[in-house]
């Protein structure tokens, strides 16, 4: 090879990397470091002397304990809603003609503009007792007593399932979208009614779609701040409240460091989870082979 | 297998204005290879896929074994479909492809296994049955289709042109094991195709479709030597279609007063051929290009029209000295000269 024509080859690649470089620069400084700040933070007492102590705390505290379950309560509530709510949502935009298609695609993406605490009011608006869903429910007879719809876990679930919606449709549309519409009238040729074929076709052919759907609901709602402090009324306390209040009630950076990486690991848990479901899906080892 | 019929009764479908299906009426007979033949856009697929259940109707009724079945959903109706793409289910390898119909019909595993194993082996595809479906060649996924559409029985076999997408070579062999595999079995088939030498080679009859409607429905040879239409003797080959008064008898002893179609390869350029009650033409050679098994020569009438000359290169020894320019007379015999009533020029 030519050195001259291998050197020019050689800067042509070293230019298109360098421009990654800005990006590299901002995550290392504002992502990285921060981290490692934290861990260092983590082992540091109030007296500033290294020790285990604040694991210890952390750790054998009850409260711990029971915002990592309502935070699991809450990523697995909405994931379970979002799929009741999207998976349905999501054949329908497959199925429907392109222009009908794209207007309710718009519909669905609309909430996604407005702001978060925006829309986190709304629903305290329309949800508290005196709010505009229970003035409808009592005012037709359907409830004697207006319900419980917010300041606790349902009135937040709502909340984060409304945030996560469109998120998740939006993957699992595109992978439906993709499947051959020939694929579904190959199996009803051969006999399978619509449920067959969605189970044994639309289903696991959407499948990549799901799984992604699945880890952009849970690794968001794994570290949702707004929803619970707002609609949760304090009596829903995911980590993310925790760590919130361990820093302005007790000024403790220690602990709060703690529970901060305590969430990272759990977010990279997860992360690792459904990597691994998504490689093993797109390998077909699962066994969605059968009829 | 048992065959049944198929009995289309003035079907219609609309696409807002579009008339996709005008008023379509078709008997096939059990045990029948019918191809439905026709350029893009003429409704043979609509047709298909109507049969199918999965075109509604406008109008009109689709009966099979004299049963109603115009609002029998798809998935009741019992047919075999071999679809243009193929439709294999990606995430399924080569036997659960097959398997697919007869696990719907909860046949027992081991008897499934051994019946898709046989539909396998009558489309050559033996020891294919762990592959993948991206592991395999076009022709060979063909063939996958094609077992599993065959393998649970159906009433009757629907092809939506299945061989467009493989090369001239394959296609013309697989041409061969498709009607092989008809005669086999003995299913009455629908089958779609734009490609009218296709339809010519595998069909027991052909209808050739235009704009919604069939034209003409008749075996190979009626549909290609005795065209209905003008439509027709164009899309089936090298037509001429010759006005009134542009060809003499070779005797001279009638004036030709109708719209006359004469095939390209139907011409010679010795009258001998033709014999006395022939016809002749007279023109301006215009261009002539050699094609392998034959010249091909086009004549410029004084009427100013263009006729389309196909000479055996067995028979050619002259074309190569033609020059462009140079008065050239063809001759064809009284058989290969067809008139087309009510056609217009």
């Amino acid at each position: 090879m030519d050195p001259a024509l291998a050197a020019d080859a050689r800067r042509e690649r070293r230019f298109f990397l360098s421009l990654s470089l800005p990006a590299l620069v901002i995550v290392g400084s504002a992502a990285i470091l921060p981290i490692l700040w934290i861990v260092r933070q983590s082992f540091l007492t109030t007296a500033g002397e290294y020790s285990v102590g604040n694991y210890e705390k952390v750790l054998s505290s009850g409260l711990t304990w029971s915002a990592l379950l309502t935070t699991l309560e809450l990523s697995i509530g909405t994931l379970a809603v979002c799929m009741l709510l999207g998976l349905p949502l999501a054949l329908a935009l497959a199925s429907a003609r392109p222009r009908v298609a794209n207007l309710l695609m718009a519909f669905i993406m609309l909430p996604l503009w407005t702001s978060i605490l925006v829309r986190t009011y709304g629903w305290l608006v329309l949800l508290r007792r005196d709010g505009l869903v229970n003035a409808v429910l009592t005012g037709s007879g359907l409830t004697t007593e207006p319900l419980p719809l917010v300041y606790n876990f349902t009135g937040t679930l709502i909340g984060m399932v409304h945030y996560m919606l469109p998120l998740f449709v939006l993957p699992v549309y595109a992978a439906m979208r993709d499947i051959d519409p020939n694929l579904t009238r190959a199996a009803a040729s051969m006999g399978a009614g619509l449920g067959l074929a969605i189970r044994t076709v639309i289903l696991p052919l959407s499948a990549g779609g799901i799984v992604s759907g699945s880890m952009i609901v849970f690794i968001y709602t794994l570290g949702f701040f707004i929803t619970p402090a707002v609609l949760g009324g304090g009596k829903v306390n995911p980590i993310s409240i925790r760590i919130e209040r361990t820093l302005s009630t007790f000024q403790d950076w220690g602990a709060a460091s703690v529970l901060g990486l305590l969430l990272l690991v759990l977010l990279a848990l997860v992360g690792v989870t459904f990597w691994a479901a998504r490689l093993l899906l797109t390998q077909n080892k699962l066994g969605v082979a059968h009829a | 297998m048992k065959s049944f019929p198929i009995t289309v009764e003035s079907v219609r479908k609309a696409y807002g204005s579009y008339l996709a299906l005008d008023d379509v009426s078709l008997e096939i007979e059990a045990g029948e290879f019918l191809t439905l033949l026709g350029p893009s856009g003429s409704g043979k697929t609509t047709l298909l896929m109507a049969v199918a259940g999965f075109v509604l109707l406008d109008n009109g009724k689709i009966l099979l074994g004299g049963r109603d079945i115009t609002r029998l959903p798809p998935n009741k109706r019992e047919l075999g479909i071999v679809f243009q793409n193929y439709a294999l289910f990606p995430h399924m390898n080569v036997l659960a492809n097959v398997e697919y119909p007869l696990a719907l019909r909860k046949i027992p595993r081991v008897d499934a296994r051994r019946r898709a194993l046989d539909a396998l082996a009558r489309v050559k595809l033996e020891g294919f049955a762990q592959r993948d479906i991206a592991a395999l060649s076009g022709g060979q996924r063909q063939r996958v289709a094609l077992a599993r559409a065959i393998v649970f029985k159906p009433r009757v076999m629907l092809m939506d042109e299945p061989l467009s997408a493989l090369d001239k070579n394959l296609r013309e062999a697989m041409q061969y094991e498709i009607r092989r595999l008809h005669d086999d079995l003995g299913i009455t088939t629908i089958y779609v195709t734009h490609d009218q030498r296709e339809a010519l080679t595998m069909s027991d009859r052909i209808a050739v479709m235009n704009s919604g409607r069939i034209e003409q429905i008749d075996t190979p040879e009626r549909v290609y030597h005795r065209p209905l239409t003008r439509f027709v003797a164009e899309f089936m080959g090298e037509a001429n279609i010759v006005p009134p008064g542009s060809v003499r008898r070779i005797d001279g002893v009638d004036a030709l007063r109708e719209t006359l179609m004469i095939r390209a390869e139907s011409f010679h350029l010795d009258p001998a051929f033709a014999g006395p009650d022939g016809v002749a033409l007279e023109g301006v050679l215009r261009a002539k290009s050699f094609r392998g098994e034959n010249w091909l020569l086009t004549l410029e009438l004084d009427t100013r029209q263009e006729v389309l000359i196909s000479v055996p290169a067995t028979l050619a020894a002259g074309c190569a000295d033609l020059a462009p320019g140079q008065r050239v007379a063809a001759f064809a015999p009284a058989a290969k000269v067809h008139a087309i009533a009510g056609a217009k020029v």
